[in-house]
């Protein structure tokens, strides 16, 4: 570029800096396309991206302090928005943690009644990360029509505690209350008329030669780096691992269900967005099976020291104001004890290290939180790509800012 | 099932009788206590012998009153084959927090240890980052010590005689 050049026109990008010349980009920490407080300073040449250093932290809530002060219901909240895309999974999952450190035996109804929230959250947890690969890639539609069926699923789950994102739903030892018909009507409905408009939103990208011509190859990922990784969940079984915690270590009665594991080739974008595909209508299959399979029987586990009894009994019995009492108080007694639980989140295994010593509060909570783990591997995933493909990377692992930061 | 815990402790104890303390059966987990000399070794040996391909899960617990001990590194294993998990635990001193880097032995470990240097100050040797993760870089201190209570404890407000609170 001449020195004329330059005095007439002082912001043109002089051409040698796209070739040999290395830039400094800031993507994010709030970046529209990054969906969440992320961060990588990127070394590019041109659109190459030559490293990233990813800085994590931006909503570090430190949970796990929090829960050694909080007694052992209170801590669900906290759950709530660790991955808030499927809080009740979240939920769930410590539920059965503090079931297990107890010993708290649940009836067959309270396990598939999960096994369905669960699968709805599921539902729900896919249909953002992949309508969201489709907003990145440019399809807007797509994300118009899956964000129209989420809100039926957070209705439904409004219908049963009252809360849709962050839902804090069920107790310790089971539901608060059981299901009523306005929410298995809802639940009908949408089984019957999910599909038809999920199918739309299928046929939108799954073939769409634009589409494919741009996920396919785009941050792939080797099922051994994966597994070196501790990739879990979709985005491994997407590289190829058929790992999934429902089957390996099933809880909540997973084992009752017939269902199967989509697994993809390639661990690219793709793959990832047709496991997430399939894995929808598995939960779909699995929803149907539990509500067919639903067997009679009590709401919750007879365990007046961690379920709150009825408000009626409350004001007339004087055993049900000690339990509530004790219950709001946090002062009833946990056996003291170490006991790791994981469930199958949204994003993979999502798992709880508890240690108890038996005082009113954890002495020590540890979150296993998949997407923290994953997305340590972001870097080396995305190094020779175009900064396009990194963002449709970012959102194709569906790194949850929330469940990443704890 | 027991039985295969059981006997899964015994033959990696049989292996390395030098670096096993003590056993024990977390719920459906089974724990090895492993001393800081042999701990290198003996995870390159369960990941090749053994067939734990996978770490779940890398944390530090803090007993200060374990005097001598105070720092507990954990480890969560996962055998994918057979479907089986190990936890093991190796005990520090708050003077000598050092622990070994399983970065080498598997990459999961590279954000796990620098959460838990952020968090414990834990220092792992051979580790090729180990910079604060969630933290800020000016911190000084290590919040999730024991010694660092959740509150102002100069508050008086919340105190409640009749619960220990």
């Amino acid at each position: 570029m001449s020195e004329l050049e330059k005095k007439e026109n002082p912001y043109l990008v002089s051409s040698d800096t796209i070739d040999g010349e290395i830039a400094t980009l800031n993507l994010g920490p709030t970046h529209p396309a990054t969906h969440g407080v992320f961060q990588n300073v990127l070394q590019i040449d041109g659109e190459k991206i030559l490293s990233a250093e990813p800085t994590i932290g931006y909503i570090h809530r430190a949970f796990e302090k929090l829960a050694e002060r909080r007694p052992f219901n209170q801590i669900t909240p906290i759950t709530d928005r660790l991955n808030y895309c499927s809080s009740p999974i979240n939920n769930m999952g410590w539920h059965m943690t503090v079931e297990k450190l107890a010993g708290i035996k649940l009836p067959k109804k309270v396990e598939y009644m999960r096994v369905v929230i669960m699968e709805l959250a599921r539902i729900a947890d896919h249909l953002v990360c992949n309508s969201v690969i489709g907003v990145d890639t440019g399809a807007l539609t797509g994300f118009t029509f899956m964000f129209q069926q989420r809100e039926l699923i957070y209705d439904m789950f409004e219908e049963v505690c009252g809360a849709r994102l962050t839902t804090n739903i069920g107790r310790i030892g089971g539901f608060e209350r059981d299901f009523s018909p306005k929410f298995i009507e809802k639940v009908e409905t949408f089984l019957k008329e999910f599909p038809a408009k999920f199918k739309e939103f299928d046929s939108l990208l799954t073939r769409n030669r634009i589409f494919m011509d741009r996920v396919i190859g785009a941050g792939p990922i080797s099922a051994e780096d994966a597994i070196e990784y501790g990739f879990t969940g979709p985005n491994l079984r997407a590289a190829g691992v058929d790992y999934d915690v429902r089957v390996m270590n099933p809880y909540s009665s997973y084992e009752d269900f017939e269902f199967e594991i989509p697994v993809g080739k390639d661990g690219d974008t793709y793959d990832r967005y047709m496991v997430r595909q399939h894995e929808i209508y598995q939960s779909l299959s699995i929803i149907r099976q539990a509500l067919d399979k639903m067997p009679e029987g009590d709401y919750h586990a007879d365990v007046p020291d961690f379920f709150l009894p009825e408000k009626e009994d409350v004001y007339t019995s004087m055993e049900a104001l000690i339990y509530h009492f004790k219950i709001v108080m946090g002062e009833t007694s946990v056996p003291a004890g170490e006991v790791y639980h994981a469930v199958e989140g949204g994003n993979g295994e999502l798992g709880y290290h508890l240690i108890s010593d038996g005082g009113r509060t954890p002495y020590r909570l540890h979150f296993r939180r998949p997407c923290f783990i994953y997305y340590q591997a972001y870097p080396e995933m995305i190094k020779g790509s175009l900064i396009s493909d990194a963002v449709l990377t970012l959102s194709s692992l569906n790194v949850i800012a929330g469940e990443l930061d704890a | 099932m027991e039985q295969k815990y059981s006997t899964l402790v015994d033959s990696i104890k049989a292996k390395h009788p030098d670096a096993i303390d003590a056993s024990e059966q977390l719920y459906d987990i089974p724990c090895i206590h492993v001393n800081k000399e042999h701990m290198k070794a003996l995870v390159m040996d369960l990941k090749e012998s053994f067939g734990f391909n996978f770490l779940t899960d890398l944390t530090v617990v803090h007993y200060p009153d374990n005097k001598g001990q105070e720092l507990c590194g954990s480890y969560l294993f996962h055998n994918w084959i057979e479907n089986v998990r190990l936890r093991m635990k190796v005990f520090i001193a708050t003077e000598d927090n050092h622990l070994p880097s399983l970065v080498g032995a598997f990459k999961a470990a590279n954000w796990l240890e620098r959460e838990a240097f952020d968090n414990f100050g834990v220092l792992y040797d051979e580790h090729p980052d180990l910079r604060r993760i969630l933290n800020m870089d000016e911190m000084d201190y290590h919040p999730l010590l024991k010694q660092y209570a959740l509150e102002d404890e100069s508050r008086r407000d919340k105190d409640d005689t009749f619960f220990g609170r």
